[in-house]
């Protein structure tokens, strides 16, 4: 397997009022081809930024975006219209992000006129076969985005992203607005999808049973920052940074017989302008000591898995043990 | 007697003088076992004897609410039949468009005033029958008695008041002749309980966080100590780590307060957490009740199956997800016979006409389907299986 698209220190800030507001900050990360990689984290942590910088719906202010191997950090023109076809997103809102006046049909049609490669006689079974493909039936041609339902609207969302055949996805939020038997059909039909065209999803999303669900990997962000990134099973069986326990331990389990030991947090975020060098989570870390107030380095601790915390060793010495006897069952 | 019904005996018969904010009622467990029956005329007045998880003290039965629009009517609620003894709760569990909101809005009585009615039933409410009260009757409920957190702070707060002034002016309503200083002094302890420091609280709400919004919401929703407090997905729009945050204080506050708790929500995970019993609601009907033991341990209609297949496990391998197939019909629109057969996988023709018996299924647990014993052997032969 090999990167799709690759991130270097990617950094995106934001001028404001108080100063420079870092959205994205120092971001590297690697999005194998064909895998789905999940970026999870507390609204506001930069996450949904972090997947427009990558599509270039922002400029990114510093670092570098390599797609196969290719530097569009600063894409040309020409560049840039290839992106746009390989590179696609999919909005978390299915309403305000369909156009009101656009029929089903308009929607997935616009993309594939403005590639100019369809025949207008192609063009309606493009559309056709589209509407196979996320499961819309032939009678909602012609309906318009109020007269869908969230979840019918969301497919039509995934069919414009599909139409152009991309490579890369960024999936934003695609199931937050959903109730939860729309949201399971959703799921499956973007598992169909990658499997069916081998296609490479990034999965942003605060639903930490989906994002486990649904990826390979999982990056777990905090304030603009990578804290943990690993294998998604491994991050669920051994999270290293404690903001990566706190936030699993919040999950409300369906399980009534454990009862989960919830690590409660103190406070709320940190305000991203200007921050602080050292880890952004030392103010409502339980653990947070006096070395955590200089910038945290992320380190490789177990294969693939990577943690931005200094007290990661000393503080998971049980579980990294356990690792070294039970590597393979991981 | 303790502190705590000191209180509210206070509270009862001479509300112009509630002012303090005690953080009364820890030691519920000390408290009068002389349990007073026949509430429902009205007679005893709760505060006397309280007894935690006693009596029943919510009782709806046979519930139903129309919206009508134009020639259109939508069946939202359609003969809804649950009871509550103080301090229980309950999570009403259902997608959009099961009538679950309209469920609580009704108890409340804000229904919009044009086109939705209650159309049939008896919601009684420590011996009253808030059906029949009167607008004038229902105000001095809304807020005091029974209170209601909404599901989008954002919406839900004034923008243009600051915070402060929004949560004393809800208490000066339901305390004739207090002081502006005295409500503020309250809204302020209030306010703390929920976490949100003095010094901001002269802020507006758009300086605020949405966990924080919401965070004001509970405190507005608690601050006159509701005996029944409505939780519309309260949690919704919130990050994880401030969902715990928000649901533990709602959480402690019940301990303290034997506060009832109707939660409506779609997050079965949160059902697990916080209620000791579980309505499943479709097309306006509970199609489910149980504790939650009874249903989360034995889900036995399948649309309470399809929910819980469609909710990503912690626990599972990534296996796929098994949702209900379909949407959810059109409300005002729905299928004649079980409302679900349109989307069941075990439907025949009896499903398609007629009414569908409940079945007891010992316990409190019953459940509205014909065909319970082919989904149980069913499901006993995956679980086997696995």
């Amino acid at each position: 397997m090999s990167a799709l698209v690759e991130l270097k220190g990617l950094k995106r800030y934001f001028d404001t009022p108080k100063g420079k507001l870092h959205a994205v900050d120092d971001i590297n990360m690697v999005f194998e081809e064909g895998t789905t990689m999940g970026v999870v984290g507390e609204s506001g942590c930069g996450k949904s930024t972090l997947a427009r910088t990558i599509i270039h719906l922002q400029q990114p202010t510093d670092g570098q975006i390599l797609y196969k191997g290719e530097d569009i950090t600063y894409p040309n023109r020409k560049q840039l219209r290839k992106l746009r076809e390989e590179m696609q997103i999919i909005f978390q809102d299915p309403y305000s992000t369909l156009n009101p006046r656009y029929t089903v049909e308009d929607t997935l049609k616009e993309p594939l006129v403005l590639s100019g490669q369809y025949e207008k006689a192609s063009l309606d079974k493009q559309i056709t076969k589209l509407m196979d493909m996320i499961g819309i039936s032939g009678r909602l041609r012609m309906a318009y985005p109020h007269e869908l339902s969230g979840g019918r609207r969301q497919r039509v969302g995934i069919g414009r992203a599909l139409a152009m055949n991309p490579k890369f996805i960024a999936c934003d939020e695609p199931v937050a607005s959903l109730d939860v038997s729309i949201q399971a059909q959703i799921i499956n039909l973007l598992e169909d999808l990658q499997k069916d065209f081998g296609l490479t999803y990034m999965f942003v999303t605060h639903d930490l049973s989906v994002v486990r669900h649904i990826s390979h990997n999982i990056s777990v962000m905090y304030l603009g920052q990578l804290v943990e990134t690993s294998p998604s099973k491994e991050l669920f069986a051994k999270p290293l940074h404690p903001y990566t326990k706190a936030l699993i331990s919040a999950v409300p389990s369906t399980d009534i017989d454990a009862p989960r030991q919830r690590i409660r947090l103190k406070g709320e975020l940190m305000s991203p302008i200007n921050p602080k060098p050292g880890c952004r989570f030392a103010p409502r870390c339980p653990y947070a000591t006096e070395a955590c107030h200089q910038p945290q380095q992320l380190e490789e601790i177990l294969p693939g898995h990577m943690v931005a915390c200094c007290r990661a060793r000393e503080l998971n010495e049980d579980l990294l043990a356990k690792g070294q006897e039970g590597e393979g069952n991981v | 007697m303790n502190e705590n019904m000191e209180n509210r005996t206070e509270r009862e018969e001479m509300p112009e003088r509630r002012h303090g904010f005690h953080r009364g009622g820890k030691d519920r467990h000390g408290e009068g076992h002389d349990r007073h029956h026949g509430e429902r005329h009205g007679e005893h007045r709760e505060g006397h004897d309280r007894p935690h998880r006693g009596d029943k003290f919510l009782n709806v039965k046979n519930l139903w609410v129309e919206y009508t629009a134009g020639k259109r009517v939508v069946h939202a609620v359609n003969g809804i039949s649950f009871s509550l003894r103080k301090g229980e709760s309950l999570g009403v569990v259902g997608e959009s468009g099961c009538g679950k909101s309209t469920i609580a809005k009704a108890i409340l009585r804000i229904l919009p005033d044009h086109g939705a009615r209650i159309a049939g039933g008896e919601m009684w409410f420590k011996g009253k029958n808030l059906v029949d009260l009167s607008e004038a009757e229902m105000e001095k409920i809304r807020g005091a008695e029974i209170s209601m957190i909404f599901q989008d702070p954002m919406t839900a707060l004034n923008p243009v008041k600051r915070i402060l002034d929004q949560v004393a002016s809800v208490i000066r309503l339901h305390n004739e002749g207090m002081t502006k200083k005295a409500s503020e002094a309250i809204a302020i302890d209030m306010l703390k309980t929920v976490g949100i420091n003095e010094d901001r609280v002269r802020e507006y709400p758009h300086q605020f966080s949405g966990g924080m919004q919401q965070r004001v919401e509970v405190a507005i929703g608690l601050s006159c100590h509701p005996d029944l407090l409505l939780a519309d997905e309260p949690t919704t729009a919130l990050d994880v780590t401030i969902q715990a945050q928000v649901l533990d204080l709602i959480h402690d506050l019940m301990e303290q307060r034997g506060t009832t708790l109707i939660l409506i929500t779609h997050n079965l995970g949160i059902v697990a957490e916080m209620c000791d019993h579980v309505a499943v609601v479709y097309g306006g009907e509970i199609v489910e009740y149980g504790t939650k033991r009874e249903v989360f341990k034995n889900p036995s209609h399948p649309y309470t199956i399809g929910l819980f297949g469609a909710v990503p496990s912690m626990a599972s391998d990534g296996e796929r997800l098994k949702p209900v197939e379909g949407v959810m019909p059109d409300p005002s629109d729905l299928p004649a016979g079980c409302k679900f057969h349109t989307r069941c996988p075990y439907a025949t023709e009896a499903c398609k006409d007629g009414k569908v018996p409940v079945v007891d299924l010992g316990g409190t647990h019953r459940c509205q389907c014909h065909h319970i014993e082919e989904v149980r052997a069913k499901r006993e032969k995956e679980a086997a299986t696995v």
